[in-house]
């Protein structure tokens, strides 16, 4: 099963490395992590990916809470239930010719992908979505044109409606 | 408001803080911070090794509940304390390391005795400061003391550069001394409506067991655990952190639990049918394989570190909080749901009568050979006799097994011993730490001759300040509990655990101006051990020449429940 977990903490040297430390001293994976400073600049949000069992999530927020360096921990709610979650994604396609430039174009303008970066052979394209949107953006448009490059944010998420996470 | 330069800061704040002894090893990255130490009313104990020092700092955490303080150079000076630092974060001890640093604008550029403290540390401190600024120092100090000594307690360290501790850089003083940290507050008390749930549940119990663990012995929850105890009438077990826990000559005791328990002990929390678990985390040794644990017990969990609930063995009435606080919480609702006689337990405690008749601990004496059982039975018994109320401090073996089965003890932090890390060599500067916060202590260092080689040369510190200490040195060369698995579990293929090649450990200690005497009979066990504890002024230490093929038993199977225990064939 996956999660998302939500991190605030201080934005001080070595917060993140305790964060990080503790999965890979705890035998938790890593699938994503994104990390940077709030509105307050004191305070930075990290959302990392994880699988693993609910047990074992819960047991990752509580040892996430008992570091001196985190506010708040909490796991993302699948969206369903009340979690929003959005990734997004830079690929590079090679374009060589019309034909291949007029079906990535089509395909972005359907997924509403946006074409960030042009030259003759390349095309750059970013697309936003939650990660089964994305993969399915990668898959697609590698049918199409070959895939260059693809680089992901990583997932961030927030809750839905009046949930808030503050220090 | 007053200036001081860094260095002078870090001893100032550390008087202010109220700390009368530090223990510590100089080297280049801290000569400034020795410096001003050479004038402050702190006395310093030059240890032999950096690892001896934080030990030390860590049996005088562990003796009195105040934060030991350590103070080491940078690089290897670092690199040394880890072990000791491990052990102090698993046995969740108060502990400030102050290490040395190389200047700020070396960092990163790998210069001499330059290392990540902060990272090397990490996975084994509670927390760990790097002061970027001389304007740090003081306040991280402040902050590294507040959490080592609250929550879940454990060791902290500050990392100091050496430009920070420029002697010709002054700077304001901050005298105040109230540290609030945003992101850290420990939960104190106890939710109500849990321990109301868990005050009525206490009641209704009719196979119940408390289990005391190292949180109340560290969170000074004793005196109020016992007096639950008492008024309910329950049996108690420990685990090894635990003991001393509670008074272990009370009819109520049953003693340890875990992989070498006692046979009642265990019984009794196989066959509970609640468990009243107070400052424990329920770790391996602890438990047998969970699966199997305890199949009808439910369980309320009291511990101040909610991870450390329902983490391996899930409690069906959770409290977070500190134990005493929580204790006393609890035993106040006993009052207003007007709990005054113990509800009858005759039925159970006549079944745990039954468990005790299994002598789990009776061994049989052999002529000419000393057990090593008889060793701890002999050294316990004059001690009572005598009123000595010793502080033991163990190794990690055979010996620490025994002497967890057979010393009793009356009051807390009397019991001093790696249990969550098992340190070999922590013994020995344990017990110059402990000896040092409570000078008028009878401290025994009860070790083996593998696990003393490991931190022997402390034993300068011992001549230097002439520390009557005991050392009672259970030999039987070789490493008894690696050597135990490898008679039951290898076919008898004992590789790697014969320690010839020992020193002959009475001219050891001989050559640091001291008295050494070897046992080899047991004829002269009682006489010798008796002469040497009445000689309470001097230290001595007593090399005791002990049977190779004893094993410590009882012995959990593993993958088993708490009750799939080899017992004693003899």
């Amino acid at each position: 099963m996956r999660h998302v977990i939500s991190i605030l903490l201080e934005n001080e040297a070595g917060s993140l490395s305790r964060v990080v430390g503790l999965f890979s001293q705890r035998g938790y994976n890593i699938d994503s992590l994104t990390v940077a400073p709030t509105d307050d600049p004191t305070l930075s949000r990290c959302s990392i990916l994880t699988t693993g069992e609910k047990w074992e999530a819960e047991q990752i927020t509580k040892q996430l809470h008992k570091l001196v360096c985190v506010f708040r921990v909490s796991a993302l709610l699948e969206e369903a239930e009340g979690g929003i979650e959005r990734e997004m994604v830079l690929v590079k396609v090679n374009t060589p010719n019309k034909n291949a430039r007029d079906e990535v174009k089509g395909l972005a303008d359907i997924f509403n992908s946006k074409i960030i970066d042009v030259n003759a052979e390349i095309f750059t394209l970013e697309f936003v979505g939650n990660s089964s949107e994305i993969d399915n953006f990668i898959t697609t448009i590698g049918k199409l044109a070959e895939v260059l490059e693809v680089v992901r944010s990583g997932v961030v998420g927030i809750a839905k409606g009046n949930h808030f996470m503050k220090p | 408001m007053e200036k001081l330069n860094g260095a002078k800061q870090v001893v100032r704040v550390l008087e202010d803080l109220g700390v009368d002894r530090i223990f510590g090893y100089p080297g280049a990255a801290v000569t400034d911070i020795y410096d001003e130490l050479f004038d402050s009313k702190i006395t310093h104990v030059l240890a032999r090794h950096e690892q001896g020092a934080v030990h030390m700092a860590d049996g005088f955490a562990r003796c009195t509940g105040k934060v030991g303080v350590a103070l080491v150079t940078s690089g290897p000076g670092a690199t040394n304390t880890v072990t000791a630092l491990a052990t102090a974060y698993g046995d969740s001890i108060p502990l400030v390391l102050i290490t040395g640093q190389v200047s700020t604008d070396l960092i990163g550029t790998d210069a001499f005795q330059e290392v990540d403290t902060m990272g090397v540390t990490r996975p084994v401190v509670k927390y760990s400061f790097l002061c970027k600024k001389p304007e740090d120092i003081a306040k991280n100090i402040r902050k590294a003391f507040y959490i080592a000594s609250t929550g879940r307690k454990g060791p902290v360290v500050v990392d100091i550069p050496k430009n920070c501790q420029n002697r010709s850089y002054l700077f304001d003083y901050e005298k105040k001394s109230d540290i609030s940290i945003r992101s850290y507050n420990p939960t104190v008390f106890g939710h109500k409506g849990q321990v109301k749930r868990a005050a009525a549940q206490l009641i209704k119990a009719k196979q119940p067991v408390m289990l005391l663990g190292g949180g109340v012995v560290q969170g000074d929850a004793s005196e109020v655990a016992s007096k639950i105890a008492r008024r309910l009438n329950f049996p108690v077990v420990t685990t090894l952190m635990g003991i001393s826990a509670y008074p272990t000559t009370d009819r109520q005791y049953l003693g340890m639990i875990g992989m070498h328990g006692l046979y009642e002990a265990n019984e009794t929390m196989h066959n509970s049918d609640l468990i009243f678990a107070v400052g424990t985390r329920f770790a391996d040794r602890a438990t047998n394989m969970v699966a199997k644990y305890c199949p009808n017990a439910s369980v309320i969990h009291i511990d101040v570190d909610p991870a450390s609930i329902s983490k391996t063995v899930s409690a069906n009435i959770p409290i977070v909080g500190d134990a005493r606080t929580v204790l006393t919480q609890i035993d106040k609702e006993l009052d207003e749901l007007g709990q005054k006689e113990p509800a009858d337990l005759s039925g159970w405690w006549s079944q745990i009568e039954e468990f005790k008749k299994k002598n789990c601990l009776k061994y049989a004496k052999k002529e000419g050979m000393i057990r090593p059982q008889e060793v701890i039975e002999t050294i316990n018994r004059i001690s009572n006799e005598l009123k000595l109320n010793p502080i033991i401090t163990t190794d990690v073996g055979q010996h620490q097994m025994f002497s967890a089965q057979y010393f009793d003890f009356e009051s807390p932090r009397h019991f001093i011993t790696s249990g969550g890390l098992g340190t070999m060599g922590v013994g020995l500067p344990a017990a110059i730490g402990a000896k040092f916060a409570i000078p008028d202590a009878n401290v025994f260092c009860i070790t083996g001759d593998g696990s003393f080689q490991m931190n022997m040369q402390e034993l300068a510190v011992c001549r230097k300040y002439k520390l009557p200490i005991k050392i009672f040195i259970l030999d039987n060369s070789v490493l008894g509990m690696v050597r135990q698995f490898q008679t039951v579990f290898y076919k008898e293929r004992y590789s790697a655990t014969n320690l010839d090649g020992n020193p002959d450990f009475v001219k050891l200690v001989e050559a640091y101006g001291f008295k050494g005497i070897r046992i080899t009979d047991n004829d002269k066990l009682e006489s010798t051990i008796r002469e040497v504890l009445m000689a309470k002024d001097e230290f001595t230490l007593v090399d005791i020449i002990t049977d190779t093929n004893t094993k410590v038993m009882p012995w959990l199977r593993a993958n088993g429940s708490m009750i799939d225990m080899m017992l004693n064939e003899e």
